[in-house]
């Protein structure tokens, strides 16, 4: 069972925004990255499947020089391998096709990503990449189970869970749920420092033209300041609250 | 033309269809690509059909029959894209829905085009279509544009007026599509429900969701009570998930849904960056804390600095009082 693990580095969740002079990037200076928390997610299952099914875990990232800190992370999680993907990818299905690419190249079992980014909540990614290889996809999975070239997957649907059948080849996109990432550990820490990460160069033709161009990033506006209620007993409050909300909101 | 991809269940339009035919619209004028045709696959998709008003589009395509008879993305994908071909859309809109963000990208990917994902929404620049979009988790607005000859967009559930209902139907046709077999790898095979009877979260109109302020998993009872008096469907903090009080598809936040209804009850919640991720898109948004201080109420347009225990069962009662 090889599998390919799609991780992608990102500001931490915490992180607060700035926007840069160009008004259509932000800010990176004094951000922290980390590895995208889905990635996480995509990462532990892979080792899960490894123990099970024997084989290799290979993450790769589509990225800069400083992204390898995040394919340093993984490797220190237990991944066997890491390809660093250097492409002039600008926007989501740029990233795809360099990525699919590679991926068709390493001829995998499975490819796993996250089920979404959070910088650019985009969440198209995994499935793109489904497409363009013409694999199966199951996406925002929570729980997967593999046997004899096939799978089954639950993944998160309004309302409820699907159960989906796939077969192999297949991209499945990682949600909360699917298990609880490990720590590094310090041994896999050192060890990974040690590692070598492959290179690998995708061509402007493979890449393609892009699709998207971000025209501007701005703040969201400021709420203004609410209706506090403080110091009350809590029936006159209730009271208050829903006559405004009635009254003046309109909402009940 | 602007294809509008719609979603039903059990022969009736969800909500989110007649949100899709408002931003549709909104792509058709941007685009001034003469009309909207609507496109309706699987079991029940004739029968909700009859519901789309003819105000809204020029026409209904229906795919049904055995292709389509369980979700398959790659069957789906087929029947869009035969679609897209029929009706020669510019732009194909769906619903930032699970049904929608996992066939968005298949369709995309085989036409070249530019994914708009998750869009509040949708304009028109140099001859193409943009749109407003939040990233990292609600902390920016980016505006993107999508490139190329043809567009493919995904709308938030509740970011645009539904259109109005009733009136003529609009006309619909059987859409044939051609589907082989051993081109669908992955199917849906069974789906189980988990809402209780309440609304679900990405619908809802109303939502009150609870935290670790609620200090033990027997008082969420009063998280419900207050849900139900309003309608509205319940949700939680991950820390009330990860502690097993609550179940996980409850969850609102960076790791959870994403929410947006008109009216968010925020109750013992302290307001970490993590939960404003998936809910700061709430048109009004009310919390109940006992601590003044608490980042939740810089968010909240009406609040309660009180004890949810106290105040919830008072809240309930002043809304059963009102409705009743
Ligand atoms: C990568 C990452 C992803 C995350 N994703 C999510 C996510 O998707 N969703 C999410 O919610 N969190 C997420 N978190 C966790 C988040 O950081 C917070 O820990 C969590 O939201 C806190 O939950 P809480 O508000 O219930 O608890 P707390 O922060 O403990 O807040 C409890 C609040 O209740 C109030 N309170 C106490 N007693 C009472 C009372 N009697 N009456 C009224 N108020 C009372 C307190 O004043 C306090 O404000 C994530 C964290 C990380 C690192
Ligand atoms: N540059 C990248 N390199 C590697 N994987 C990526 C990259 N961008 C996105 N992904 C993967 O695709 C998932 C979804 O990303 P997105 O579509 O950008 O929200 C991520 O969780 C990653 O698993």
């Amino acid at each position: 069972m090889n599998i390919v693990v799609l991780v992608k580095q990102v500001p931490d969740t915490a992180t607060r925004i700035k926007i840069a002079s160009g008004g259509t990037e932000i800010e990176r200076q004094g951000v922290n990255f980390v590895v995208n928390p889905y990635d996480e997610f995509a990462i532990e299952e892979a080792l899960r499947l490894r123990e099970q099914h024997q084989g290799q875990v290979t993450v790769l990232t589509v990225g800069d020089e400083k992204s390898e800190e995040a394919l340093r992370t993984a490797l220190a999680m237990g991944a066997d391998e890491a390809v660093r993907v250097s492409a002039a990818a600008t926007d989501s299905m740029t990233t795809a096709r360099a990525i699919a690419s590679v991926v068709h190249g390493l001829a995998p079992d499975l490819v796993i990503a996250g089920k979404q980014a959070v910088d650019d909540d985009e969440g198209q990614v995994g499935s793109l990449v489904a497409a363009l290889l013409d694999w199966p996809q199951v996406t925002v999975v929570t729980k997967l189970e593999l046997k004899d070239g096939t799978g089954v997957a639950e993944r998160e649907v309004e309302g409820g869970v699907e159960i989906v059948d796939f077969s192999l080849p297949a991209v499945i996109t990682a949600q909360k749920g699917l298990n609880e990432p490990r720590y590094a550990s310090l041994p896999g820490i050192m060890k990974a420092k040690r590692k070598e990460i492959r290179q690998v160069s995708v061509d402007a033709k493979t890449v393609g033209e892009p699709t998207l161009r971000t025209l501007s990033l701005q703040l969201p506006p400021e709420r203004s300041a609410g209706k506090i209620l403080s110091g009350m007993d809590a029936s006159s409050a209730a009271k208050e609250l829903v006559r405004l909300l009635h009254e003046e909101a309109k909402l009940i | 033309m602007i294809l509008a991809v719609l979603e039903a269940e059990g022969g009736a339009l969800k909500k989110i269809s007649f949100e899709l035919l408002t931003a549709a619209a909104r792509a058709d004028e941007a685009l001034s690509s003469g009309g909207v045709t609507a496109l309706l696959i699987g079991p029940g998709a004739a029968a909700a059909a009859s519901s789309v008003p003819a105000a809204t589009a020029r026409e209904v395509l229906c795919a049904e029959g055995v292709a389509f008879e369980h979700y398959a993305p790659q069957a789906y994908a087929q029947a869009v894209l035969a679609a897209s071909e029929a009706a020669s859309a510019k732009a194909i809109v769906f619903g930032a829905t699970s049904y929608g963000r996992d066939l968005a990208p298949r369709v995309a990917a085989a036409l070249s085009a530019g994914l708009l994902m998750d869009v509040t929404d949708l304009f028109a620049h140099e001859g193409g279509l943009a749109a407003r979009r939040p990233v990292y988790a609600g902390k920016a607005i980016a505006q993107e544009h999508a490139l190329g000859e043809r567009a493919v967009a995904a709308v938030r559930p509740n970011a645009f007026a539904a259109r109005s209902q009733g009136g003529a139907a609009a006309p619909a046709r059987a859409l044939a599509v051609e589907v082989e077999a051993q081109n669908v790898r992955a199917k849906v095979r069974e789906v189980r429900r988990e809402t209780g009877g309440r609304p679900e979260l990405s619908e809802a109109e109303v939502i009150v969701s609870g935290g670790r302020g609620l200090k033990e998993p027997a008082n969420f009872v009063l998280v419900e009570q207050l849900a139900d008096a309003l309608g509205a469907a319940v949700g939680a903090t991950r820390a009330v998930v990860d502690a097993g009080w609550r179940p996980h598809h409850e969850q609102v936040g960076q790791t959870g849904k994403t929410v947006s209804p008109g009216l968010y009850v925020a109750v013992g919640i302290s307001g970490a960056v993590q939960h404003i991720a998936g809910m700061s898109s709430s048109r009004t948004i009310v919390a109940i804390n006992r601590d003044g201080e608490a980042p939740i109420f810089k968010l909240a347009d009406y609040g309660i600095v009180g004890d949810a225990l106290e105040v919830l069962p008072e809240l309930t009662r002043e809304v059963g009082r009102l409705k009743g």
